[in-house]
């Protein structure tokens, strides 16, 4: 290009920025030609700009340090006048203390001249004027002063001081052993904080084998513990350096931590076990959150049972809570009522069972009966002349128709089986009410007519009797006129009551056993 | 709590024995000793003239009465009542009396300060002191009352020396590297003594018990120094309170600077708790109730009601500008006063003369602050409990203690200034003692049969 052109571009550019510039001049005009002569015109653009910033720099330099001095001056001049009214003080202070001194002096004279008149006065009325002379305080004797007490007492002063000064050290010992105490412990835990680091490599190699050879030394140092209790200067000095060593260590490695942390920051997950802040907090946040609504879950139920406890709200919901403390009675009881109407319901059904088994058991009883009157009538019509038998009839007739109070002795004598119908009767009372209810006869009639009965071998008057004699409320007639009924009908002969009975009373208690 | 009835009482003169059995107390010439807990009067002594000062002796067996007028100490026993004691220093005239440790020598400082009489109740021998020095605190003697420390001034120089009370030996005498001596005191533990100078000059001294200069401490040079020193009760600590509104501690292993406690107009730490006095009934206007209108202007401060409140941060405190161009300002720390478990200090900076500022030892830093609504007179500590009972010359008592603070008013006719206060050795009760009365204040109301 031309020169006026290099020119024009040159004006323009004449500021510090130039490298663009620069470029984008030396691009635009330079040519293989051109090279060296654009070079040269750099070069002294850049010399005059800098030449013109030396320039700049220099007049503001040379300007702080007129600044500069001129404080330095003023700071001298204030700093002289501190000395010279120090000075000036000083003087003055030295004057009043002549001065003092001087009236001090005169002021003493004037005491021993007073001291001598009112020594000399001798307006000694008695000084004092006690009634008597008191004990000492301790109640020895005073004791006249020699050297030998003078001695005492310089021995008891530094005894005095002596024991001041033990108690002292013995104090700073204590204390000087527990803080080595404390000192040895925090170097124990900083190196085994530290040791970790053996298992995980890091960066700078280089620290952490001076680590370890640190830790190995401290190792086999911590064995010797019973140097630190010295006090010498080396002993107090290693122990010093040592943990100086395992902090500044200590320290490196928390920066070292902490360095890592940033970067972690600014690089995203590098390391999988290095949990970031964001996350933590995250988690902290949401554990503080579960917290509070915890807390708050707490209290509102703590109020609700205080509620419960103190107010009265209305009825309804006082019924309902009051019903739900007994609720555990409640169903407790719920259970128990159901079992009982179970028990209940099995009750019902096996005493409809002894009923109908009752009524079975009265039918066939008369058809038995029935049966047997017809098969009596037919014994008796063929059999008519068994006095032995008869006898014996009669007495069971007799121990049949036995009052209550013999009875104990009639069973006895009675036949065993006899009793079974006892028994029988009381399983089913109900039962037997119910058929005997349509007999009712007074117990008098009944002996009466029951000896009478047995008497005169009228079987029939005895049925007739045992019908009737039959009562609901007496079980034990009941059984009697039950066993009785089943002795065997007018139509049998005494004979037959031998056997009948007996069978009866089997059959009877076969039939019992059946129920 | 119960209050007692309330005595007669002149010069701020009631002291409790120190066995804790009696209370001793005086009325213009007359000292009544009572027990403490019937308070009936069990001795009515008389003395020759107005009292000035009472004190008992060690084992409670002995008062002083000292009569500066006239120059006069009688001492009276409580055993035998009719065994007099009469001290007459003559023309000598008498400053300050005190008993030794022993509780069988009366030391007497003449005027002038020309000299001390040791006087003893056992013999007859009489011993003199030369050159006491006369500044604030220039005797002092140890717990155990083996030892006293005398501070004297010969030829524009301060010395110490150090007596065994026991037969008055001198034991050590050295000189004191200071410039004028204000005050010494001995720590708990008899070993150390702190001496301390002029408030021109900031400079205390430790000195060990035979002399020896353990460690000497400056905080600042010109400005005004050292306005009051204690003792923490185990002698670990050495509490310097001085012009400049800060506390320092000094532990007693280096006798360095562990701490500055400094007193700020302006509280801002959420930490720390102020409690503000205010009045329970704010005063109606007067126009409201015009029968009341007397007695409402006739009504003090003294008998309104008061209670505490906690205040909320920030907090700031009343201050007072202080005059500059007159001695002794009322700036700085004047009173400071250690719990007796060593838990607590309580401060009062004098600039800000309404606040008592409680600072927890253990962390050192402030606990507390309470404000009142009239400025501090006086402040003590329980002997036995952590309990700081405060008087402000109001008719209240005011009691704090780590668990909160309150307010009591004094329930007497008239108007009743608690200008003094004077804790039981055992914590309880309290004596309250106003210019012209006294009452007793007992904490722990005791239900006995009946």
């Amino acid at each position: 290009m031309s020169p006026s052109s290099l020119y024009s571009h040159h004006v323009l550019c004449s500021s510090i920025p130039l490298s663009k510039n620069v470029q984008s001049f030396f691009s635009a005009f330079c040519t293989e030609e051109n090279i060296e002569q654009s070079i040269s015109y750099l070069d002294q653009e850049q010399l005059e700009s800098s030449r013109r910033e030396m320039i700049g720099l220099q007049e503001r330099d040379r300007q702080l340090q007129c600044k500069n001095r001129n404080l330095h001056q003023l700071l001298k001049n204030e700093k002289d006048e501190v000395q010279k009214l120090q000075n000036i003080i000083a003087s003055r202070a030295t004057q009043y203390n002549h001065d003092m001194k001087r009236k001090e002096r005169e002021y003493n004279k004037l005491k021993e001249r007073l001291h001598q008149l009112v020594m000399n006065k001798k307006d000694r009325k008695i000084a004092m004027d006690v009634l008597n002379y008191v004990g000492r305080a301790d109640g020895k004797r005073g004791s006249w002063r020699t050297g030998k007490t003078e001695a005492r007492n310089e021995d008891e002063m530094y005894k005095i001081l002596l024991n001041d000064y033990e108690y002292r050290q013995k104090q700073i010992l204590m204390e000087n052993a527990e803080l080595k105490k404390v000192l040895q412990q925090m170097k124990k835990e900083m190196i085994s904080l530290l040791s970790p680091q053996k298992q995980k490599p890091r960066e700078r190699a280089d620290d952490s084998t001076t680590v370890l050879s640190d830790v190995e030394d401290d190792a086999g140092e911590v064995s010797r513990e019973s140097v630190w209790d010295l006090s010498c200067a080396a002993v107090r000095e290693q122990l010093t350096n040592s943990i100086r060593t395992q902090w500044r260590i200590l320290k490196s490695h928390v920066e070292k931590l902490d360095n890592q942390v940033s970067k972690v920051h600014l690089d995203g997950f590098n390391e999988d076990d290095v949990i970031s802040r964001q996350d933590h907090e995250q988690e902290t946040e949401k554990l503080e959150l579960e917290i509070q609504q915890c807390k708050e879950m707490i209290k509102t139920q703590q109020q609700l049972l205080q509620q419960q406890l103190t107010t009265a709200s209305d009825d309804d919901t006082t019924s309902l809570l009051r019903d739900c403390y007994l609720l555990e009675e409640k169903e407790r009881l719920k259970e128990e009522w159901s079992l009982f109407k179970e028990q209940k319901k099995n009750f019902e059904r096996e005493r409809r069972s002894f009923t109908e088994a009752a009524i079975r058991l009265g039918l066939e009883r008369k058809a038995f009966e029935e049966e047997r009157a017809s098969w009596l009538k037919q014994q008796f019509l063929n059999m008519t002349t068994f006095d032995p038998q008869n006898s014996e009839n009669v007495k069971l007739f007799s121990a049949f128709s036995g009052t209550d109070s013999d009875r104990d002795t009639l069973t006895v004598h009675s036949r065993p089986r006899q009793r079974q119908p006892h028994s029988v009767c009381r399983r089913s009372p109900v039962s037997t009410s119910k058929l005997t209810k349509s007999l009712p006869t007074s117990p008098a009639s009944d002996f009466g007519q029951t000896r009478s009965c047995a008497s005169e071998h009228s079987s029939s008057n005895a049925l007739n009797i045992t019908h009737e004699e039959a009562k609901p409320n007496q079980v034990g007639r009941e059984c009697l006129s039950q066993s009785r009924s089943l002795v065997p009908r007018p139509g049998s002969q005494e004979g037959c009551y031998n056997g009948c009975p007996l069978t009866c009373t089997n059959s009877h208690v076969e039939e019992d056993n059946l129920l | 709590m119960n209050f007692s009835e309330v005595f007669k009482l002149s010069g701020l003169l009631s002291k409790f024995s120190p066995d804790g059995k009696y209370l001793a107390s005086c009325v213009q010439y007359r000292l009544a000793v009572r027990e403490v807990s019937t308070l009936q009067i069990l001795q009515l002594y008389t003395c020759l003239d107005q009292i000035q000062h009472i004190e008992w002796s060690a084992d409670s067996l002995f008062i002083l009465c000292a009569m500066y007028k006239r120059g006069l100490v009688q001492v009276w026993s409580l055993e035998q009542p009719d065994w007099h004691c009469k001290i007459d220093e003559g023309s000598a005239g008498l400053v300050a009396s005190c008993w030794s440790p022993d509780g069988r020598h009366i030391l007497n400082t003449t005027e002038f300060h020309l000299r001390i009489t040791v006087w003893s109740l056992c013999t007859k021998s009489v011993s003199y002191i030369k050159y006491p020095k006369a500044c604030q605190q220039g005797i002092t003697f140890t717990r155990d009352g083996r030892y006293m420390a005398l501070a004297e001034r010969r030829d524009c120089k301060d010395y110490i020396s150090v007596f065994v009370c026991s037969d008055w030996q001198l034991l050590r005498h050295f000189e004191a590297d200071t410039q004028d001596l204000v005050g010494i005191e001995w720590a708990p533990n008899g070993c150390v003594l702190a001496v301390w100078d002029t408030c021109l000059e900031y400079k205390i001294l430790l000195y060990s018990l035979d002399g020896r200069l353990l460690a000497s401490y400056c905080a600042y040079e010109w400005s005004l120094g050292v306005k009051s020193v204690a003792w923490s009760p185990s002698s670990q600590f050495l509490a310097v309170g001085s012009y400049d509104g800060k506390v320092r501690i000094l532990n007693h292993v280096t006798w360095k600077m562990i701490t500055e406690l400094a007193h700020p107009t302006t509280i801002n730490n959420p930490k720390i708790i102020v409690y503000k006095e205010a009045e329970k009934n704010p005063k109606l206007g007067l126009g409201a109730l015009p029968f009341a209108a007397p007695r409402a202007a006739a009504r003090s401060l003294s008998t309104t009601e008061t209670k505490y409140e906690v205040a909320s941060m920030p907090v700031s405190l009343q201050t007072l500008k202080p005059v500059t161009d007159r001695a002794n300002p009322r700036i700085g720390v004047g009173t400071m006063a250690f719990s007796p478990d060593n838990y607590f200090l309580a401060t009062r900076n004098d600039n800000i003369p309404n606040a008592v500022w409680i600072w927890d030892v253990q962390k050192l830093r402030l606990f507390v602050v309470l404000e009142q609504l009239a400025p501090v007179r006086t402040f003590q500590w329980d002997p036995q409990q952590t309990r700081l009972a405060i008087g402000t010359g109001g008719g209240h008592v005011y009691l704090w203690s780590p668990a909160g603070c309150m307010s009591v008013q004094v329930p007497v006719e008239g108007d009743f200034h608690v200008l003094a206060l004077c804790w039981h050795l055992s914590g309880d009760p309290l004596a309250l003692l106003s210019k012209d009365h006294f009452c007793l204040c007992f904490l722990e109301t005791q239900e006995g049969p009946a």
